[in-house]
Parts: structure tokens; sequence; C-alpha cells
């Protein structure tokens, strides 16, 4: 839908190549100047099944992998079948016509491009990934640019390997040079420019930003699509001195991220919903020890094991109820993947100053998407605030502290905040229960009943929320405050309702947009002050019961007139949520639930009892949004 | 590591807290041995962290004047592994009991020692669940009658010792809370030994379990030291912690003669120190060299 950019999807099984095409054509064109936004659909096997990878190329930065595809690279018959359709007018379809030929005519307009590979790379016939590289070559060509790019990406790649480095040239300059001679070049034609670009997955953008904030413990295990973090951190343990530990679950995890923290080192652990879910218990101890941990959770579709390899926004009523008891928690939903960068530095000092656990919600849309990011977002110092912590002996001796007072761990302050100790420090010695305790950290629970200092200590814990918001940014309204409809979202969403918003106004629906970080605590006064005079509130959540829209009527009171909901895998893109606006102006429902049905996204039930294709309700077509939709 | 100064005594480990446990219970021994061990070691309280996990033995942290951490019912383990790496200079030691360790947090119990991570832990074992009233146990007899097993236990016991040794554990010692003094060798060897040891340690419930007590131990343990047994010897170790029914060995049961290393000296991370000694700061030329691996 956007002119100035181009929509590439590659295709093939797993095992086919499909990652690495689609990493070395991203780095390609980000080396000249081109910015990316890919989302890879795939499904949890290793080899075979179906993989489908989407990359949206454009000068000015795309915030999600668009609505089309125009260029097709299909790896795999497979691919060629089920997405040959999608095309758009003018779309071309690259293959290696040596193996692969379309089984039907595609749309008019679309350009069939097939590639005689192993008669332009003769020498490596026997080498099936060259189709990969002849395919990444002529593509690169058809978008107008020039083969420098591609050529500093293969020779960076193989540096070590000069022979691999001359067959993958070879094989990409016969695609470019073949596509040149033989074929239309595509629509849109992309200019190189001189913007720097580093081309970032959610998740490395989060371990990196972890580690730059003075992160020293990370400790995980493995869960899709949380561990790209642990591998991001084991690759640079080393050299930047932090430990990093693979253990025996997720219960262990977060009670040796805790154990690390109560000794003075940021720590930091990641996984899924299912590990959040064993982390549970120990999530309680943070908040009652009131030991600073920071935990991610990239989230995906539940519940139980669910479908580990695609995306979802529903452990929002988890990550709020995580533990039993009420003790104070921050809960951020980054809004995009540089915001995965800049979250866990402000996660870090959140929970260094108030003492309590912080939660990042991520989803596998960030964490496994690549963008491309402008490096001079990256290069940023990042302010370090580790609250009031005790980490030298104030001369007071083993008894006491300089003044002669008997050091108390969780002493009851205005603020609630109690100076920590770390072990280690002479004079400050106590005991950090998760039984409750008074002040100076011994137990009040085995006593007959001491209802004053329970009370005392639950209310200094819970104190210290008091303050949080003062440090956190409120949401702000993008658009008119009396607009026909304003659009509430939290998390990744917020790149695709941003695009959405944007057409939505150009197709004469007047819409705003308010997107949530910060969902624990909660900006109720201006949210409400935004909210309470919108003329219709829509909610749209990747979720099945709308977790965030309790949430907002919860801490606002404000129920929102109409709901945008997607739990079919898949992510939203800026058609679906244009077309459900749309239709929940017109026909005054309440409730849109989206479903991606283009026939790419169709798989056979292995016992083939699945029924109509078409789903039981098809929001986004009954709008006649999507042309592509059958 | 900081040496003391003074003599340390035993009061200097005693917290002002008086433990809570039954008269009699076998803890009692567990605890003061423990304030033996560590006058003796030289260790200054603020040097050494106690972590314990849930159940009665595991109040014992609040009873000793150290720093220290009551954490969640079988994660003592865990919780003591991730301070020992944020910072090895600490001497850690974990105590709880035979529930806490072997039932719930039996998981953690097998990893620690196969990571060996330089800790001593300590269970209390009276192979029964004492703070919740009286329930079978890990390591309660197969026929043991109990509140959850009124017609007999009819799983086998788990036997700490020989799956301690199987799961690569280079110190294996039991006691007797029956025999403090040599309680206190065992434990200054263990808190000395650089890697995981594990000290299994009897200690009779007197309130609900009618069946292991004092005079039951009495009985039947001897002590390794009185006979040939040869600790750096595996499989005669295996054979001795196998042992059990009318004589039950008490005492070394394994110290591996060449041990392996631990975790913290090997860990890539931590070879400029103790974490928590370390800058938290990254400079601009390693910021940049990161942001360039993604150009």
């Amino acid at each position: 839908m956007n002119e100035s950019d181009l929509v590439v999807g590659i295709g093939g099984a797993a095992g086919d190549g499909v990652a690495s095409a689609g990493n070395t054509l991203a780095l390609s064109v980000a080396r000249q100047g081109q910015a990316v936004y890919a989302y890879n659909s795939y499904q949890s096997v290793i080899r075979g099944g179906h993989s489908w990878l989407r990359l949206r190329i454009s000068a000015k930065k795309p915030l999600n992998h668009g609505d089309q595809v125009d260029a097709l690279i299909a790896l795999n018959q497979d691919t060629l079948d089920r997405h040959l359709q999608e095309l758009v007018d003018g779309g071309v379809a690259l293959y290696n016509s040596a193996k692969l030929r379309p089984s039907y005519e595609p749309h008019q307009g679309v350009q069939l491009c097939p590639l005689p590979v192993p008669d332009l790379t003769p020498a490596y016939k026997d080498l099936p990934v060259m189709q990969n590289t002849v395919a990444v070559g002529a593509v690169i060509g058809l978008m107008g640019l020039d083969f420098r790019g591609l050529e500093s990406v293969l020779e960076s790649t193989f540096a070590k390997k000069p022979h691999v480095v001359k067959v993958n040239m070879e094989a990409a300059k016969a695609g470019y040079d073949y596509a040149a001679a033989h074929f239309t070049p595509l629509f849109t034609q992309l200019t190189p420019t001189g913007q720097q670009w580093a081309l970032v997955m959610g998740n490395e953008l989060m371990a990196m930003g972890a580690a730059l904030a003075g992160c020293k413990f990370y400790c995980a295990y493995p869960m899709s699509p949380a561990t790209h973090i642990l591998e991001w951190f084991a690759a640079h343990g080393k050299e930047m001195g932090i430990c990093v530990r693979q253990v025996e679950d997720e219960i262990s995890v977060i009670n040796m991220s805790i154990g690390a923290g109560h000794m003075g080192a940021r720590s930091m652990c990641a996984t899924s919903g299912g590990g959040l879910a064993l982390m549970t218990e120990a999530i309680g101890l943070s908040g009652m020890l009131e030991t600073p941990v920071v935990v991610v959770n990239v989230q995906r579709a539940g519940p139980s094991t669910g479908v580990p390899t695609k995306t979802e926004q529903g452990d929002l009523n988890q990550a709020f109820g995580a533990s039993q008891g009420d003790f104070p928690r921050i809960i951020i939903a980054p809004l995009s993947m540089t915001e995965c960068f800049t979250t866990p530095a402000l996660a870090f000092n959140l929970s260094d100053r108030y003492q309590c656990p912080v939660i990042i919600l991520s989803d596998l849309l960030m964490a496994e998407g690549n963008e491309t990011v402008d490096p001079a977002l990256l290069d940023v110092e990042f302010q370090i605030d580790r609250g009031e912590l005790i980490t030298a002996a104030s001369g007071g001796g083993n008894r006491g502290d300089a003044a002669g007072e008997p050091y108390l761990r969780y002493k009851d302050t205005e603020s609630g905040i109690s100076p920590r100790a770390v072990p280690g420090v002479p004079g400050h010695l106590h005991v950090a229960a998760s039984d409750e305790h008074d002040e100076d950290g011994v137990l009040i629970s085995d006593v007959y009943t001491d209802t004053v200092r329970r009370k005392k200590m639950a209310d200094k814990r819970s104190r210290k929320m008091s303050t949080v918001l003062e440090h956190l940014p409120a949401p702000k309204l993008e658009g008119s405050l009396d607009a026909e409809v304003t659009l509430v979202g939290w998390g990744s969403t917020w790149g695709v309702l941003t695009e959405a918003v944007e057409q939505l106004n150009r197709e004469g629906v007047s819409t705003s947009h308010l997107q949530i970080k910060f969902l624990v605590p909660f900006h109720v006064t201006e949210v409400s002050a935004i909210l309470g005079k919108s003329r219709r509130v829509i909610v749209v959540e990747n979720n099945q019961s709308g977790q965030f829209a309790r949430h907002l009527r919860a801490e606002t009171g404000i129920a929102a007139q109409g709901h945008i909901r997607k739990y079919d895998g898949e992510p939203f893109e800026p058609k679906h949520i244009v077309a459900a606006v749309k239709e929940l102006l017109a026909n005054g429902t309440e409730l849109i639930e989206v479903l991606s049905t283009e026939r790419g996204w169709q798989t056979e039930h292995p016992t083939g009892t699945s029924g109509d294709w078409t789903g039981r309700r098809v929001a986004a077509a009954a709008a006649g949004a999507s042309p592509l939709t059958t | 590591m900081a040496t003391a100064t003074a003599v340390l005594e035993l009061k200097d480990f005693k917290a002002d807290i008086p433990p809570d446990w039954c008269a009699g219970c076998g803890d009692f021994g567990v605890l003061n041995g423990l304030f033996h061990a560590c006058a003796e070691l030289g260790r200054q309280p603020h040097e050494i962290l106690v972590v314990s996990g849930i159940g009665c033995s595991s109040n014992l942290p609040g009873f000793f004047r150290s720093y220290g951490v009551h954490s969640l019912h079988g994660r003592a383990l865990p919780f003591a592994t991730g301070a020992k790496l944020a910072n090895h200079g600490m001497t850690v030691i974990v105590t709880g009991g035979d529930g806490d360790g072997y039932g719930i947090g039996l998981n953690h119990f097998i990893q620690a020692m196969r990571r060996n991570i330089d800790i001593t832990y300590i269970v209390m074992d009276n192979e029964t669940y004492g703070l919740t009233t009286g329930q079978v146990s890990p390591t309660s007899e197969t026929g043991m009658v109990t509140k959850t097993t009124p017609h007999g236990n009819l799983e086998q016991m788990l036997n700490p010792m020989a799956l301690a040794l199987a799961s690569g554990c280079g110190y294996v010692a039991r006691g007797f809370s029956g025999q403090p003094k040599h309680l206190l060798k065992l434990y200054t060897e263990a808190i000395q030994y650089p890697g995981f040891a594990l000290v299994d340690v009897f200690s009779p419930c007197v309130t609900f379990n009618k069946h292991n007590t004092y005079e039951w131990f009495r009985k039947r343990v001897y002590r390794l030291e009185d006979t040939p047994h040869d600790p750096s010897d595996f499989h005669g170790a295996m054979d001795a912690a196998l042992t059990w029914g009318e004589k039950i060995p008490i005492g070394l049961i394994y110290r591996d003669g060449n041990p392996r290393p631990s975790l913290h000296p090997q860990d890539p991370g931590l070879q400029a120190g103790p974490l928590v000694h370390q800058s938290v700061a990254v400079g601009r030329e390693q910021r940049r060299k990161l942001i360039a691996e993604f150009m």
C-alpha cells in the first residue's frame, strides 16, 4: 500500500535456507541505505514444513511487515503454489526453473521470473543453496539497487572462506545480470541513500540493551521465542564480564537471578509464558525480599505449550497475577524493537530503586522480527541508578551502623524504600526472609499473631509504588482528541496501529491513537483524561479475551465501545485494522475477531478433518479489505 | 579473603533470636556444630551467607549470626548458586531439610552437584515432614506409617549419599546430630572443600517421627573413621553409601582426592573477580564494537 516500499516474500521448507537468504537480502539493502522490517512466519520443525519470511524494504523506515507481497522468492514448489496468487499487480515471482514451475496462472500483471539456476552456475550445479543466492542477486537487480551491497555482505559473511565468497559472488552476479537482461524491473525502484542501518532482532536488542545497562548475571532455560537472548549473552559474556548460565528449569533460573540480584549484581532472565508460569512463586519472593530482578517474558500463543512459533499478547493476566499476595511490581511492554533496546535500562533502574520485580512483556513478533535501526540510537550511554544501595561499610563495626544504631534492612521509611545493604558489607548483617518479617528482618510469621507489624510491613512495601509513575512518561494521544475513533493498543502493536491510523485518516475516518507501554503502574489520570473525552474507544489486541480492555476498565472505569482482536497465531497487518474499524463503524458491531485467511496461510490438517478454510467468520474479508482472501 | 583480626568465638555467630525448635530436636546439634565450625574457620560473620529453604530446619539462618536468606521451599540451592556466582568471595552455606532438598528441590540438588558450585549443603534429615506435622518424606523408609501413609509408605526411600556420588559430588558425608564433635569435623572439612560439599545429618524429629529416634540411630550408626574405609575410593564409597539397615555408617563417605574445578573459577564471565565488584559501565569502544556486529 505504501508506494515507496517493496515487500519481498521468501518461502521454503525449514532447512531450505529461508532465514539466511533473508538475512543476506536484508543486510545487502541496508548497506545501500534501505530500511527493513521483517517478519518470519514459521513452524516448530527443524526440517520440512513451510517457512514464510516477508521483508518490507523502504528508504523510509517501515513500522511493520505490510499488507502485501510485491516480489516472491519461492525456494520450493509448495511456496510457489501457496503465494503466487498473493502477488500484487506488477509483482514478480522468482524461482529455479530447473526445479519448479507454477501450477496455475498468476493474476494478470504478475511477472513470472524463472531462473535457470544450473545454467547460470554451471560450476556449482550440485549445490542446492545456489538457487537462493541467484534469486537474491536477481531480486536486488529488479528493485533497482546495484550489486555493491550484496557483494560486501557476501565478502563479510564468508570472510574466512575465500572460496565460498567466490562461489556465492558468481552465483549472485549471474542472478543479478540474468534478471537485468530478461525481466522488467519492479514498479517501485529503490534509490540508495547514505543512511547507515544496523540490522537487529528484538531479542538481540533486549540482550544488548541489558548488557549496556550493567546486567552482570543472566541465566535462562531455552524456550522459544526467548532463546536468542540467552544465545546473545552466551556469545558476549566473556568479553563483557557477564556470568551467563543455562540451567535446569525456569524455577532455578529465577531463583538464581534473584540470588545474584540479592548480592548486588544486576541480573535479568527471559522466558516465554510457560517459563513465566514456573517463575511465578519466585516473583513473589523478589517482592517479599525486596530484591531487584528483571524478568523478560517473550509472549507466544498459549495456553499451555500453545503454538510455540506464533505470536500473541496473551500473558497480560499472567503478568498481573504472577505470585500470591499483594506486592509492588512493575510491568512494561516496549512498543517497538527499538524500545526493546532501551527498556532493560529503565527496568533495571526501576527495579533497583524500588527493590521489586520488573516484568518486561515482549512478544514473538518483536523478539524474532528483524528490523533496521539507526545505529546512532544504539550508541547511547544509559543512565544507571542503583537506588539506595549500600555496598560499603559505614564504620560502625559489626553490630550496627556508624551511629551505633542497628541496621534495619526493612526500615519503615516514608517512601517505603529501605536502604539495601548487600551481603558482604560489614555492619549490616541481616536475614532476608520470604516469611513476613519486621524491619530488622526477624520473622513475625512464627509468633501467635502480630497484626500491627504485619500491616505495617505490607503497607511499607505497597507505599513504594506511590512514586513510580513520577519516573514514567505518560502516554500521549497521537491525533485529535475529537477524532471519530480512538484506537488503543499496548506493546508491540504500536507500529501496525500507527500505519493503520494513517491509512484510516487518509480514507476519511478521523482516527487518533493511544499506545500503552506502562501497564503497572497505570497512568490512570492521564489515560482517563484522554479516553474520557474520546468519541469511540476501540481496543486492539493480539489475544482472545481482551485482557488489556479489562485492565483499562479496571483501572479507569472506561469500557471500550469496540474491540478488535486477533489470536490466530499471526500478527495484525494494517489492512486488518482498517477493515475492522470500518466494519465496526458501519455495523455497530462491538467485537471483530480478525483471521488471516489468505491462501498462503492455508494448511491441510494431517487427518483432513478441518473443513472449510475460510473460517467461521472472517471480518476482514467481509469488509472487502483483502482482495487476496478467497 | 579477609581474615579474622581477632579470634572468633561461638557468640559471634549466635543470633539474638533463640531457636524455636521443639525441645530435643536434632537441629540444635546441627546449629551448634555450625557455630563451632565457623568460629574455628575464622571467617567473619559478614563474609558468610547462609541460605535456607522452608521447613523447621530452614529456620536456621534466623538463629545464626551472618548474612542470611530464608528463601522458597526447595529453592535454596538455586538462590545460593546465583549468590555465589555474583560474589564468589563469600562463603556460602545452604541448610534445609530432607523434604526441602530431596523432595521439592531434588532437581536442583542433582544439578548443583553436577555443576559443582562451591557451596556447602547441610541437610537436616529427619525422615519426615515436621513443619506440616508429620507426613511421609523422600527419606522415609518403605512401610513407614505417617499421616499421609496410614497403610505404610509404598515407595522406596531415597538414598542421598548414593545419589550424590552418582551426581558428581566431590565431598559426601553423613553425620548424626547425637555426635556433635564428629559433626564439627565434617562441617569444617566440607566448608573448606573447593566445590560442592554435602553433609547429610541424621537429625531426629522428636515430635513427629517416632520411628527414627535418637535411640534408633544410636543402635545403628558407626563411624567410617573407625573402619579401614578409604574415602578417596569411589567404589568403596558407593558400598558405604548403600549400607543401610541394622548398621548405618556415618562420617566421610567420599572425598575426591583430585577435586575437579568448581564452577566459578571456570566461568568465562568471572575471570576479573566477583561480579559485584565489577563496574557496570560499558565503554564507548566496546559499545560501538557491539553495534558494528549488526551492520
